[in-house]
């Protein structure tokens, strides 16, 4: 009973919980690391060096007026946001933060399910994220949004092409799915994938950059542009969803980095034994370091480079990263055949 | 069933990145414009009306709202178009600081002018560290006059106070600060990879088509027309002090960027000039009580931070203020390209247009 049910449901509580929270102190990460590299303060009003404003946004973002243009399709307009935010939490459940553990005299896994396809499973439910763009674009019956979420389908597609590609390059390497089973497979072959499998996280990572809509190919809101793109007409709790959506997918892009690529939450060198006291930090410290580091390259690259236009990010897709990955994965198949034979 | 419509936009007046009030109807066919249609007179507040029921010393705080990123530039071309009509002899000193005060104004305007075509183009921490040095020059000015943003810094045959004790050395340490930033904006910008793809080829215009389309300054000079009315046509103490005019050679946005950024450069060499080689003497010429220039018209330009920026004024010899008051401002016409600039390029290139052309509404409206 403890073990089929209440351990799950808090496991799952737990993991929603950390995730919100997270996504809205990354929203004031994003804030204080971008001010700091424009020499600025960032937030500093709402508590000691603004720890609170996350607080405060939500606050106000859910006592603002909540509009709907009259003109707007109002089904779908009010059901976009959700469609973009939902998958963009389930995507937790088979990420793996640690191994199993003793907690409580109990064997407890740190992550909240492992399905056999966990890999399959992250790359469609992310994918679903999308049509919440495309909807919003297209139910706000305005043009800015419409011309947005043209370019968020376009971008989305075609960036997914090449992720999906670089993943399969992990899965010959590791020989499954799953997500925990990947980390084991890197803990096995003494390496983590990032080394030998350089261009494929490379790839992986520019084209997560585009998938979550980050700079520098945030196309789809290009506030100078398109003045917001297609979250123009959202406001209040519904234009949160699609900001905390953005933030969720970020956070998601960076942890499967860090288990595909960094070895999730072994610590540096799992094999080589006189590094055991590192062993004393736990295993999600470990998890968490790592991927807050993608996380601060993704802010640190928005602050540094200027935006890409439409055209060129497709041309940089479909003949860079694409071709890229293909012989990427071709090669990784060689290389695998020739091993076994031998 | 399906047939293709053109999507006809409306950017702005109130759109991030059309810098004030500029209002774009472009008519799209995917994202690609066709043509684009460009509506202005959102900021008229009928300058050029007013002035002609102001007597001759009113007028210099009008010229302030003309563009107000550079008022000290509009403020000494009108001064010294009246002293023309006067034929008033400005002493060395004062015609030393207005140099000064220009230069420095240029390059608050180009701050202004690389921050936000960079954040234009995504490129959103140059803004911030350009502004960052824009306030140094506003706190200069600000020691100078007393404002931070309309100055009305200049009277008809001189200056209104002399330069404050120690500001000369402030202005000195100022070019000091200048020569390291620039390395900054250079460095995020000029050879990176993304903003080559953004503005290499974009809105290309010749030499000949850019002097028949009638643009000015920075524009015109990026594709390779080598006209500086700072050089043709000395005023101040222009003719006193060395620099280099740049020219571009396309004519495309990336080369408008670089003629500015190395006008960032000429304009710190001419500070540190004039500031190191003020004259002693008087700041005020010597002036009429009553100024009541004799019949006629007069026209003078000066090269603004944006292009040629002139006067023509006619005095009817009786009144105590201009018979008919015309500004030909550099905005307004450098504008007049964006049309000739956009068509054929994609939606993102509209921005960069406009930023590369660097208007000010204020002054294209007045």
């Amino acid at each position: 009973m403890i073990d089929s049910f209440v351990v799950p449901l808090l496991k799952i509580l737990i993991v929603l919980n950390a995730t919100l929270v997270g996504v809205t102190y990354m929203v004031l990460l994003e804030r204080k690391v971008i001010a700091w590299t424009q020499s600025r303060l960032g937030p500093m009003r709402v508590g000691p060096y603004g720890i609170l404003q996350p607080v405060a946004d939500a606050v106000k973002l859910m006592i603002k007026e909540d509009i709907t243009p009259v003109r707007a399709d109002k089904w779908v307009f009010t059901a976009a946001p959700i469609i973009s935010m939902v998958p963009a939490l389930i995507v937790y459940a088979v990420i793996p933060f640690g191994p199993e553990v003793s907690l409580f005299g109990r064997r407890v896994s740190l992550f909240i399910t492992d399905v056999n396809v966990g890999l399959l499973y992250v790359v469609s439910v992310a994918s679903v994220g999308v049509y919440g763009i495309i909807l919003a674009g297209y139910a706000s019956n305005s043009k800015y949004p419409l011309l947005a979420s043209l370019r968020a389908s376009a971008q989305l597609i075609s960036y997914e092409v090449a992720v999906t590609l670089t993943l399969v390059s992990v899965i010959l390497m590791s020989g499954t799915l799953s997500m925990v089973g990947i980390v084991n497979a890197q803990y096995n072959g003494n390496v983590w994938f990032a080394f030998v499998q350089p261009v494929a996280f490379v790839i992986f990572f520019i084209g997560g950059l585009a998938e979550t809509n980050r700079a520098p190919f945030d196309m789809p809101e290009a506030e100078q542009e398109l003045t917001g793109g297609f979250h123009t007409e959202y406001s209040g709790m519904r234009f949160a969803l699609f900001f905390l959506a953005e933030y969720a997918n970020m956070i998601v892009v960076a942890s499967v980095a860090t288990t595909l690529f960094f070895g999730g939450w072994l610590r540096p060198f799992p094999n080589v034994a006189f590094l055991r006291f590192l062993d004393l930090i736990p295993s999600w410290t470990w998890f968490l370091l790592k991927t807050f580091v993608f996380l601060y390259i993704f802010i640190w690259v928005r602050a540094t480079l200027p935006r890409y236009r439409y055209d060129q990010l497709m041309r940089l897709g479909w003949k860079v990263l694409i071709p890229l990955a293909i012989g990427n994965l071709v090669v990784t198949g060689i290389v695998k055949v020739l091993m076994v034979m031998w | 069933m399906f047939d293709t419509n053109e999507l006809v936009l409306n950017m702005g007046p109130q759109h991030p990145s059309t810098h004030g009030v500029l209002r774009v109807v472009l008519r799209l066919d995917g994202e690609k414009v066709v043509d684009a249609d460009t509506v202005i007179g959102y900021l008229h507040r009928g300058i050029e009306k007013l002035s002609e029921n102001r007597n001759w010393t009113q007028i210099i705080l009008l010229t302030d709202r003309m563009d107000y990123v550079a008022a000290a530039t509009s403020n000494v071309g009108y001064c010294e178009t009246v002293e023309k009509m006067l034929q008033i002899e400005v002493p060395r000193r004062a015609r030393y600081v207005r140099t000064i005060l220009c230069e420095l104004q240029r390059i608050a305007s180009h701050c202004l002018w690389v921050g936000t075509h960079a954040m234009d183009i995504g490129a959103m921490t140059v803004f911030l560290y350009a502004f960052r040095e824009r306030e140094l020059i506003l706190d200069l000015f600000e020691e100078f006059c007393g404002a931070r943003l309309t100055y009305n810094s200049m009277r008809i045959g001189g200056l209104p106070l002399d330069i404050p004790p120690g500001w000369d050395k402030k202005v000195l340490e100022f070019c000091r600060i200048m020569d390291g930033k620039l390395y900054e904006y250079e460095e995020l910008l000029t050879h990176n990879r993304i903003w080559l793809e953004r503005t290499k080829g974009i809105g290309v215009i010749s030499g000949p088509n850019a002097v028949g389309l009638g643009l000015c300054g920075p524009p015109l000079r990026g594709s390779g027309v080598p006209r500086d009315v700072r050089k043709d046509e000395p005023y101040a103490a222009y003719d006193e002090v060395e620099f280099d005019v740049p020219l571009g050679t396309v004519g495309d946005t990336y080369d408008r960027y670089l003629v500015r950024m190395e006008e960032f450069k000429q304009s710190v060499r001419i500070v540190r000039q004039a500031t190191e080689g003020i004259p002693e003497g008087p700041i005020v010429g010597k002036v009429p009580r009553l100024i009541k220039p004799a019949a006629g018209e007069t026209y003078h330009a000066i090269e603004s931070p944006k292009g040629e920026l002139g006067f023509f004024i006619v005095s009817d010899g009786k009144s105590t203020n201009p018979y008919r008051f015309r500004v030909r401002p550099p905005s307004f016409c450098n504008l007049q390209g964006l049309r000739t600039l956009i068509k054929g390029h994609l939606v993102a290139d509209v921005v960069a247009l406009i930023g590369s052309l660097d208007v000010v509404l204020g002054e294209v409206d007045r």
